[in-house]
């Protein structure tokens, strides 16, 4: 195991859950109700020090039981070392803990990630919906039961230069 | 001053005797003013909520997602090989920075090791691209100043270079150059001579812009000490590229996680001190010198050899061999039918584009189409830190911050 996973485990011995590596990227997997503590231990710890967030994601496993994959990427300017966090939330509960108090940046990509796969950020101070407008009705794009070229809502747009 | 004169002999009051003024007492209110969707100098279709007092923003609300197009969901129902001409449209003014970025990624999820000679190519032409990107960015944000004359010759030095990828690929902007393993084709000779000569007509010309601007007193009122971040802000917002290292942050993929022929090279990344937006466009300009100086010394290393990976379940075969070998159409066929298939996993991949780091996550379950593609997108992270860069500046300073972003919304929205 990576180093960086084992002092995860080692910190915290309820909240991990399992590590990879593969291809040079380091994977930690930890329970939902622990990322905002591990988050900050991550980013306070001086042999951490991963002062930097790359990107917030999320995938969609719709044939788990825990649907949802949420994924943190970071990177420390000062130890030059990458990480990635994960965590899975079901879809009855769609809620895990925002990391905006810790990273600013993690403001605009928990958004976008609630308003692609409708997974709700807790303590978020603006969760709204970013890219797509704000009375999308169609639900969620990029979960897998959508379909590639939406639910209708396009055909019901009235065109000015259409011919009835 | 004249203005303020004015000012103090209108209103003017008694401070020995408030209460004796005539005039009637000036009703104050906060102003919440639209800037966009369509705005000159939003660089795209980008609206900003902005609440005003006076002419000073307290607080801005970006409202984005009017080019979204759904790349994400694109990509999830193509093959790899398809998605490289969606990469094209992200930051339609730099394609070969997002094929090269999207390729680097592809090619970590296969464990792909590209031939040298493509490596060296890929670097040339990144930097072309990233002169492309900076000439672009200088002439955008000089206009957005009102410094009209930088934009006419910027723009007459990217032409040179538009010609060149033009000559290279066919395409002046979507240009597709790069393939997964390595690139679609060689340089010709009369390309490379073609590049050579611009190298030594272009680094008098980086000198002539800063005469324009550095001697410009406008200039330098609209950019020095406007839109200040601190490093740790800027580290903390997750800023990237010039936009980061502006504020002292030394923090460049090329150097951090050497990738193709950047660590055969020598160059030097400035880096800014005091956060502004001069310390931003003195080190786009540094850049400019630097990548001059890199495709210079690609130029010389470089050596002859293949310009494409030989794995034939992966790249593509050369094109002469399509039309006389059985073989080689049949792998022809099947990549373009069906693709490949990629092992099980999933990475993330960064690259220093010239706008900030370009990433592209990506997980895949062993099918020929990506499960799930993510691109971390400079712009829209960058445009996150806008309301704090924005506070307590002018309205005017606010077209300012775009600029200073190089800001592209096929890129923010996707």
């Amino acid at each position: 195991m990576h180093q960086l996973a084992k002092r995860i485990q080692e910190s915290f011995t309820s909240g991990f859950v399992s590590a990879s590596e593969w291809r040079g990227d380091v994977a930690v997997t930890v329970t939902r109700d622990k990322v905002h503590d591990i988050a900050e231990f991550l980013r306070d710890d001086p042999g951490m020090a991963f002062d930097y967030i790359v990107h917030v994601s999320s995938v969609d496993w719709p044939d788990d039981e825990e649907r949802f994959e949420v994924v943190w990427e970071f990177y420390s300017i000062r130890k030059r070392h990458r990480l990635r966090l994960k965590t899975r939330v079901p879809e009855s509960d769609c809620v895990v803990d925002s990391l905006t108090d810790l990273w600013k940046g993690a403001d605009f990509m928990e958004r976008e990630v609630y308003d692609m796969m409708g997974i709700r950020f807790r303590n978020h101070p603006d969760l709204r919906r970013i890219l797509l407008p704000d009375d999308f009705a169609e639900g969620y794009p990029l979960r897998k039961d959508f379909p590639l070229r939406g639910k209708g809502w396009r055909d019901t747009f009235e065109f000015l230069d259409e011919q009835p | 001053m004249a203005f303020e004169d004015q000012r103090t002999t209108v209103y003017k009051v008694d401070p020995e005797h408030p209460e004796s003024e005539t005039l009637p007492a000036l009703r104050t209110e906060e102003l919440l003013l639209n800037m966009g969707p369509q705005h000159p100098s939003t660089h795209g279709v980008l609206k900003v909520i902005m609440e005003l007092e006076g002419e000073r923003v307290v607080k801005s609300t970006p409202v984005m997602g009017y080019l979204h197009r759904g790349v994400e969901k694109l990509a999830e129902d193509g093959t790899y090989h398809q998605f490289i001409p969606h990469t094209d449209r992200l930051d339609y003014v730099c394609a070969m920075y997002n094929n090269f970025a999207y390729c680097r990624a592809v090619e970590k999820l296969l464990d792909l090791k590209v031939p040298d000679r493509a490596e060296y190519l890929r670097t040339i032409v990144a930097e072309v691209q990233r002169i492309i990107g900076h000439l672009f960015w200088l002439s955008a944000q000089a206009l957005d100043i009102g410094a009209m004359t930088v934009f006419f010759y910027c723009f007459r030095d990217r032409e040179i270079l538009l010609d060149w990828f033009d000559e290279l690929c066919g395409a002046r902007l979507t240009t597709s150059w790069y393939r997964i393993g390595g690139v679609e084709r060689d340089l010709t000779p009369s390309l490379i001579s073609k590049l050579k000569a611009f190298l030594d007509y272009f680094p008098p010309k980086i000198d002539e812009y800063q005469v324009f601007l550095e001697k410009n007193r406008i200039w330098l009122a609209r950019t020095k000490g406007i839109a200040v971040i601190s490093a740790e802000d800027a580290v903390n917002f997750g800023l990237s590229g010039p936009t980061l290292r502006g504020s002292g942050v030394d923090y460049d993929l090329r150097k951090y996680e050497p990738y193709s022929a950047y660590p055969k090279c020598e160059f030097s990344v400035p880096v800014g001190k005091n956060g502004d937006t001069y310390d931003r466009y003195w080190i786009r300009m540094m850049e400019l010198y630097e990548s001059v100086k890199i495709i210079k010394q690609c130029l010389e290393q470089m050596e002859e050899g293949p310009v494409m990976a030989e794995v034939p379940s992966v790249t593509f075969p050369p094109k002469q061999r399509v039309f006389t070998n059985l073989e080689s159409m049949i792998q022809q066929f099947k990549l373009f039918s069906q693709g490949f298939k990629a092992p099980p996993g999933e990475i993330y991949c960064g690259t220093e584009a010239h706008k900030g780091e370009l990433g592209f996550y990506i997980v895949s379950t062993g099918g020929g189409k990506p499960y799930r593609l993510k691109i971390r997108a400079p712009s829209f992270i960058h445009m996150g830190a806008f309301d704090h860069m924005a506070r307590g500046y002018m309205i005017s300073d606010a077209c300012t911050i775009f600029g200073t972003y190089d800001i592209v919304m096929g890129e923010c929205d996707r």
